[in-house]
């Protein structure tokens, strides 16, 4: 390995272990170690339950959902902030973080009021058959507003960095706008958008606040795991309620390290196609 | 500003600071309070801290927290220092007293099972009630939308839910089986389950959602404080459920402390006229027969059965109903 310019790698090192260790791994490990006071027989009927596993693929169902919805039009926002220059776009770009900075329970019945059969939206959506709020749709709905930023934000700076001239040099060569697209400027933005796509995804994931208000929470079509563990709690189980967390927990852990070794995967590719080249 | 100013400055900012702290009180308690029971006890501090400065020449601040009620007591568990816990269920209280921070027998430290006031569940309609829903057998009618909160994460939920059950139970040729069924079919009217009774109050009249709200009675006075009073009926059912409010003095904290007296009374003014004309003004029903006699208006006679009575206690009525696999449960598994 290189001699790093600057000095300090083992107290780097030592320092965000201890601190990743701090505010990651020690509550994680309390968490596991409380689910621990269960057998495994009685862990593994807590994690299959048909109420538990009905709520996980509505959880994990609707965050993707979300993610995916958000990995377009993020994209496509993102785009819009870097590239062009309008009157207004600073507080465009002001207003993306607005999800991150809002409480999520006023989100959430902000959300409800607004997509209910009287509301603003809903007025319209509801003759028309689409009923929003108080359905699993309304989830995605407010997994998709909490987790917008995350997407815009990750690939802002990626796209500020590729110069117009790439794009330029690419039509002089006689690209089409969607081999641009696809073949110049894609590859060169896929990793960061994999990032935003899965950190969105982990957010929605997660998220409580926002959803009870607008789910309608009724089981099986719309209770999402975070409530299971609420009520949990509401009935000082709070050893069942850890082991919901830790089903989640691994579940989350694992997406994320697959997409992780996808991005890894695909940044080797990369570089190496563009060695051969 | 020049240098030499600037210790005037500090010094200036500091004693504007001080004198914005209130004056030291001799004591100071922290009541442990469920979600809505803020209004109440907004007035009642006032009222008790005027009266114990004429009863002892003591003052005392009184620090107000409130949360979910569950939240409140998990809290309490782990070491929230409150020395007073008022509460809307008793198994609330019970997980206290099991952990050792209450006394066992809380419930006899104080008249009327250690609840100054009570409260009832009702049935909220549309104004001219035009689905007709006069009692709990009409929630069960085809095309009547049930509105209440959910059963396993609020209190209001579960009020509702017991009511519902309790009225199955007692109907001649009643059985567990029957109210089984009864609520079953209940809750299959019920088109969404609101995150807890604030929720399900807005739900039903900001969102019109159902054509019926289940809440507490005191729920209905605040709504028509609220929304005004043109856009809905208060419907008192044949019978309906006592709910109790109990409060207990959490031994372990005023003994560190040594507030048990103040704690002490505190809780006990809670049964005097002024803690009882508070209550009635808050539309929970007071104790006290003359206080209740005089706002009699506002208070009709209901038939209640209590959760004691019908269900052998809080703790038998959350194994029965609300655990996981529970009666709320199975209607679900019915599918």
């Amino acid at each position: 390995m290189a001699r790093n310019v600057l000095p300090g790698f083992r107290l780097g090192l030592g320092y965000t272990l201890l601190y990743l260790s701090l505010i990651v791994l020690l509550p994680l490990a309390a968490l596991v170690f409380k689910s621990a006071e269960l057998s495994a027989a009685q862990f593994w009927d807590i994690a299959t339950g048909e109420r538990a596993l009905a709520s996980l693929r509505v959880t994990f169902g609707s965050a993707l959902i979300a993610a995916l919805i958000n990995a377009a039009f993020g994209l496509l926002t993102a785009w819009v902030l870097v590239r062009y220059t309008f009157p207004g776009k600073r507080f465009v770009d002001a207003l993306v973080d607005l999800p991150f900075a809002l409480p999520t329970a006023v989100a959430g019945i902000t959300l409800a009021t607004l997509y209910a059969g009287n509301g603003w939206i809903g007025r319209h959506l509801e003759p028309l058959g689409f009923k929003v709020a108080f359905t699993p749709v309304g989830i995605v709905v407010a997994l998709t507003f909490i987790s917008l930023p995350f997407v815009v934000r990750t690939l802002q700076p990626v796209i500020e960095d590729i110069e117009p001239e790439i794009e330029e040099a690419a039509a002089v060569l006689g690209a089409s706008r969607w081999q641009t697209f696809r073949l110049v400027l894609l590859p060169a933005i896929l990793p960061a958008l994999i990032t935003g796509f899965t950190l969105a995804f982990s957010r929605a994931i997660g998220e409580y606040g926002s959803v009870i208000f607008i789910a309608g929470n009724m089981p099986f079509i719309s209770e999402i795991t975070p409530l299971l563990i609420v009520a949990k709690l509401e009935q000082y189980d709070i050893v069942g309620a850890t082991a919901l967390a830790v089903v989640m927990l691994v579940i989350s852990f694992a997406l994320l390290l697959a997409v992780n070794a996808l991005q890894w995967r695909m940044a080797n590719r990369h570089s190496a196609a563009g060695a051969r080249r | 500003m020049s240098r030499s100013f600037r210790p005037f400055a500090i010094a200036a900012l500091l004693s504007g600071l001080l004198a914005a702290l209130p004056a030291a009180a001799d004591s100071v308690l922290l009541n442990a309070s469920y979600d809505v029971a803020r209004d109440f006890y907004k007035d009642y501090n006032p009222l008790f801290q005027k009266h114990w400065k004429a009863k002892s020449g003591e003052t005392v601040d009184i620090k107000q927290s409130h949360g979910g009620s569950s939240k409140q007591v998990r809290a309490v568990a782990d070491g929230l220092e409150a020395d007073v816990v008022t509460m809307n269920q008793a198994s609330d209280v019970d997980f206290l007293a099991d952990k050792g921070l209450v006394a066992r027998d809380y419930a006899k430290k104080f008249p009327n099972n250690a609840s100054p006031y009570t409260s009832t569940m009702v049935l909220i309609v549309r104004k001219g009630n035009p689905k007709a829903i006069h009692d709990w057998g009409d929630l069960v009618k085809p095309g009547v939308q049930v509105v209440l909160a959910h059963p396993k994460t609020s209190g209001n939920g579960r009020y509702a839910y017991l009511a519902a059950w309790g009225y199955a139970l007692r109907q001649p040729g009643g059985n567990e089986k029957t109210a089984q069924d009864f609520v079953g079919r209940v809750l299959k009217n019920a088109p969404l389950f609101a995150a807890g009774g604030r929720d399900a109050t807005t739900t039903f009249l900001q969102r019109r959602i159902g054509d019926v709200l289940i809440s507490f009675e005191s729920e209905a006075e605040l709504i028509a404080r609220e929304f005004g009073r043109g856009d809905f009926e208060v419907v008192y059912p044949s019978q309906s459920i006592l709910a109790e409010f109990p409060v207990a003095v959490v031994e372990r904290v005023v003994d560190k402390k040594g507030t048990r007296k103040q704690a002490q009374a505190y809780l006990d003014y809670l049964w005097s006229k002024e803690g009882q004309e508070n209550a009635a003004q808050n539309y929970l029903r007071p104790r006290d027969a003359e206080v209740l006699k005089k706002y009699s208006a506002q208070f009709p006679t209901v038939r209640t059965f209590s959760v004691d009575e019908v269900f052998g206690g809080w703790g038998k009525a959350y194994a029965a109903h609300f655990r996981d696999g529970g009666s709320f449960d199975q209607v679900y598994q019915q599918k």
